[in-house]
C-alpha cells in the first residue's frame, strides 16, 4: 500500500463534481461508459483501469483539470471511505456477489457498510440495480435514488434477506419481482429498465442500446451509466451514442493476432457471476477455448468457486486449461466431462487450442477467458509473442 | 436388475454453497456414474421439504445469516436426523460442519443450538481468521491418504468424546482448539473445514463416503486429481510454514 494521506482525497475532491462506480462486477467497464457519456457535457477525468484504491483515486484527482467532472471506479471495500472523503454527487451501485472467497468472505458486510455510508451522505444521488436485493437494501435509506432494472440473473448470494435473514421469494420469469417472505424489503418500482436491447425510461421513452461491447452484462452496465449521466445533466440518447464507441476496456474483448494466423479474443471473468456471463459470450462450438485460472491475492487465494461455474456448458468443444491453478480447472473439466488438456505456458496454450481447430486459409479463431491476474499474464504474453489487431484504447 | 439410483441431496445450496460446495455433489454423482451406477443430485432450497430417502447428504459453507436460517429449517423438520438414523451419510463443510454440532455462533455473536449430529461445539475466539491451505493426516479409522484443502473460518470447534477427528493437522489451523484436530467423524457423518471442494481434491474420501452407503467400489483413473494433490501438498508446506 502506498503511503498516501487519505485526507489528500478530501482536499483534491473539494468543490468537484464526482461520480463513484462500485460493485463486484462491471466497475471498470461502467466507469469507461459513464466517462464517455458525461464527456458529452463537459471534460471528465477518470482513474486508470483497475486503480480503484486510495492511491488510484488520488492520482486521478490530482490530474483533475479545472471545471472537469470526475468519474472514479472504487473498490467495494473502499466505498464508505471514498463517500466520506469526496462527497460524491452520484454513486452507482452495480451488484454484489461472491468474489475473492478468502478475503472478503461476507458479501453482506459490504451491503451493510454501503448502506451506512450512503445514509450519512444525504446530498448524494444513488443509482442502484433494483434486481440485486443486497444493492437495493444498501440504497434504500438514501433520499435520492434512481432504481434501474438491469435484469440481473445471479441470485445465489441473495437467497436470504439482508435486512432480516428470512427467505427472499422470486417471481417466476418473465415477472421480475422479488420480496422478503417476512419483512418489508421488496423490489422497488424501477425508474428505468432494460427490455432486451432497449432501455425503457419511466416516461415511456424507449432507446436502443447498441454497444460495441458484447452481451447482457454490458447492456446492464450501460443502463446504469445512462442513469448516472442523466444525474450529471447529460441527455440519455446522447449518452448512449457516446457509449457505442467504447470498444475494448483495458484489454477486455480485445482481439490479438498470434503467429500471423491465430486470432485470439480476450475475455475477463473474475468470479462465478462474471464467468456465467463470459460463457454466454463465447462463440459457438467447435471454436476452441482457452481458460486461464490463477489464485493470487487479487484473484482470491481459494479457487473453490470454479465449481460454481457451469463449465458443463463447454461440452462438445476442446478446452485448454492454463494458469497457475490450471490443475484445479483440469479436475473441474474432468468432472464436467469436457475434453481438455493442461498447458502451463499461456502462448503454447493458445497455440494448442488453435491446432485443434480445422485449418482454414482465413486463420483460426480462439476465445481466451481468464480471471484477473491470469488475464494480465496472457495480455503480457501476447503483447510480446503476438501483435495487437486492435489498438488498446484503455486509458 | 439394475440397482436403484443413488440420491445425493445437496442441502440449501443457496444458503450453504459459498465455497463451490455444489462441487462435492458433482464429484459423488460422477464417481457413481463412471462406475455404471445411476446417480441423481437433488437440490433442496430453503422452505422446501428435505427428502428422507437420500443416501448421501451434503452441506457447505455460508455466511452467518444464511447459516442460522439453514439451522432453523433443519431443526424444525428433523428430516436430516431421520435420514441419518436410516443409514444415510452426511458430509458437512465449514458453516455446515458448525451447524451439525451441538452449538454454533449465530449472526448476533451468541451461541445457537445446532443439529447435534456430531458431538462438537463451535465458539468464537479473538484469534485472527483462519485462512489458507491445510494438510491433515486422516484418522486411522478411515483408509485414505493425506487430506488437502483450503480453510477460511473465524470460529473454532472443540470435539467431544462421541467423535474422532477427521484428521490431524500437519499444515494449517483446523478446528484450532489446541489438539491439532481437523473436522470430525462419527460413522457415516463427516464434518470438515476443508474447501477445494474437499472431495475434488481428495477422491479417496469421496469413495470412502460412497462405499459407506453402496458397498465396495472399483478404482477409477484419478491421474489429474493426483497431479493436483501433489501440487497442493507441496504448496501448502511452502505457503504456511
Amino acid at each position: 500500500m502506498l503511503a498516501i494521506d487519505p485526507r489528500a482525497l478530501e482536499r483534491l475532491a473539494a468543490g468537484q463534481v464526482v461520480a463513484l462506480v462500485t460493485g463486484t462486477n462491471g466497475k471498470t467497464t461502467t466507469t469507461r461508459l459513464l466517462t464517455a457519456a458525461m464527456r458529452t457535457r463537459a471534460p471528465v477525468t477518470t482513474n486508470a483501469a483497475g486503480a480503484n484504491l486510495v492511491s488510484g483515486l488520488v492520482s486521478a484527482l490530482a490530474r483533475h483539470p479545472a471545471g472537469a467532472a470526475a468519474v472514479l471506479e472504487v473498490d467495494e471495500g473502499l466505498l464508505p471511505q471514498a463517500v466520506a472523503a469526496v462527497h460524491p454527487a452520484v454513486v452507482l451501485l452495480l451488484n454484489l456477489s461472491r468474489d475473492q472467497l478468502d478475503r472478503t468472505g461476507e458479501v453482506r458486510m459490504h451491503a451493510q457498510r454501503w448502506r451506512a455510508a450512503l445514509a450519512g451522505s444525504p446530498a448524494t444521488h444513488v443509482v442502484a440495480n433494483v434486481d440485486d436485493p443486497l444493492v437495493t437494501w444498501a440504497a434504500r435509506p438514501s433520499a435520492r435514488v434512481t432504481w434501474v432494472g438491469t435484469g440481473q440473473r445471479w441470485r445465489l448470494d441473495a437467497a436470504s434477506c439482508p435486512q432480516c435473514g428470512a427467505r427472499i421469494l422470486w417471481d417466476e420469469p418473465p415477472e421480475d419481482g422479488w420480496a422478503c417472505s417476512v419483512c418489508d424489503l421488496r423490489r422497488p418500482a424501477a425508474d428505468m429498465w432494460l427490455d432486451g436491447d432497449t432501455l425503457v425510461l419511466a416516461d415511456g421513452l424507449r432507446l436502443d442500446v447498441r454497444l460495441s461491447l458484447p452481451g447482457w452484462a454490458n447492456r446492464a452496465n450501460a443502463a446504469m451509466a445512462v442513469a448516472g449521466a442523466r444525474e450529471a445533466g447529460a441527455d440519455a440518447e446522447a449518452a448512449l451514442r457516446a457509449m457505442a464507441d467504447v470498444a475494448d476496456v483495458a484489454g477486455r474483448y480485445q482481439v490479438v493476432a498470434l503467429d500471423g494466423r491465430v486470432r485470439a479474443r480476450l475475455l475477463l471473468a473474475k468470479n462465478p457471476a462474471g464467468w456465467a456471463e463470459a460463457l454466454d459470450l463465447l462463440r459457438p462450438a467447435p471454436l476452441p477455448v482457452v481458460v486461464g485460472i490463477n489464485a493470487r491475492i487479487q484473484d482470491g487465494r481459494d479457487p473453490s468457486w470454479l465449481w460454481d461455474v457451469p463449465f458443463e456448458r463447454l461440452r462438445g468443444r476442446f478446452v485448454v486449461a492454463t494458469g497457475e491453478r490450471g490443475r484445479d480447472l483440469a479436475v473441474r473439466l474432468h468432472y464436467a466431462e469436457v475434453e481438455h488438456r493442461f498447458v502451463a505456458d499461456e502462448l503454447e496454450a493458445i497455440r494448442c487450442a488453435a491446432a485443434s481447430a480445422p485449418a482454414s486459409a482465413a486463420g483460426v479463431d480462439v476465445d481466451v477467458a481468464a480471471n484477473y491476474s491470469s488475464f494480465q499474464q496472457i495480455r503480457k504474453a501476447v503483447g510480446s509473442g503476438g501483435s495487437r489487431e486492435e489498438s488498446d484504447r484503455g486509458p | 436388475m439394475a440397482p436403484e439410483a443413488v440420491t445425493v441431496v445437496l442441502l440449501y445450496p443457496e444458503l450453504l454453497g459459498t465455497y463451490g460446495d455444489g462441487g462435492n455433489a458433482v464429484v459423488l454423482a460422477q464417481r457413481l456414474r463412471w462406475r455404471g451406477r445411476r446417480a441423481e443430485i437433488v437440490e433442496v432450497t430453503a422452505g422446501e421439504p428435505v427428502p428422507e430417502s437420500g443416501q448421501l447428504y451434503l452441506m457447505g459453507g455460508g455466511e452467518d445469516g444464511p447459516q442460522a436460517l439453514a439451522a432453523r429449517e433443519l431443526t424444525a423438520s428433523r428430516a436430516l436426523h431421520r435420514a441419518i438414523d436410516g443409514g444415510a451419510a452426511l458430509l458437512a463443510v465449514c458453516a455446515g460442519f458448525q451447524v451439525v454440532g451441538h452449538r454454533f455462533v449465530g449472526p448476533d455473536g451468541e451461541p445457537h443450538a445446532g443439529l447435534g449430529l456430531l458431538d462438537c461445539v463451535t465458539s468464537r475466539d479473538t484469534g485472527a481468521r483462519r485462512v489458507g491451505e491445510v494438510v491433515t493426516v486422516p484418522d486411522p479409522s478411515i483408509d485414505v491418504p493425506r487430506l488437502t484443502g483450503y480453510e477460511n473460518h473465524q470460529s473454532v470447534t472443540a470435539l467431544g468424546r462421541g467423535v474422532r477427528p477427521l484428521g490431524r493437522v500437519v499444515v494449517g489451523a483446523g478446528n484450532d482448539t489446541g489438539d491439532r484436530s481437523e473436522g470430525a467423524i462419527a460413522g457415516r457423518v463427516v464434518g470438515t473445514y476443508l474447501h477445494g471442494p474437499v472431495l475434488a481434491r481428495n477422491p479417496a474420501l469421496a469413495d470412502h463416503l460412497l462405499a459407506s452407503v453402496v458397498g465396495d467400489l472399483e478404482p477409477l483413473d484419478d491421474a489429474e486429481a493426483e497431479v493436483l494433490r501433489k501440487e497442493r501438498l507441496t504448496a501448502a508446506s511452502r505457503e504456511r510454514r
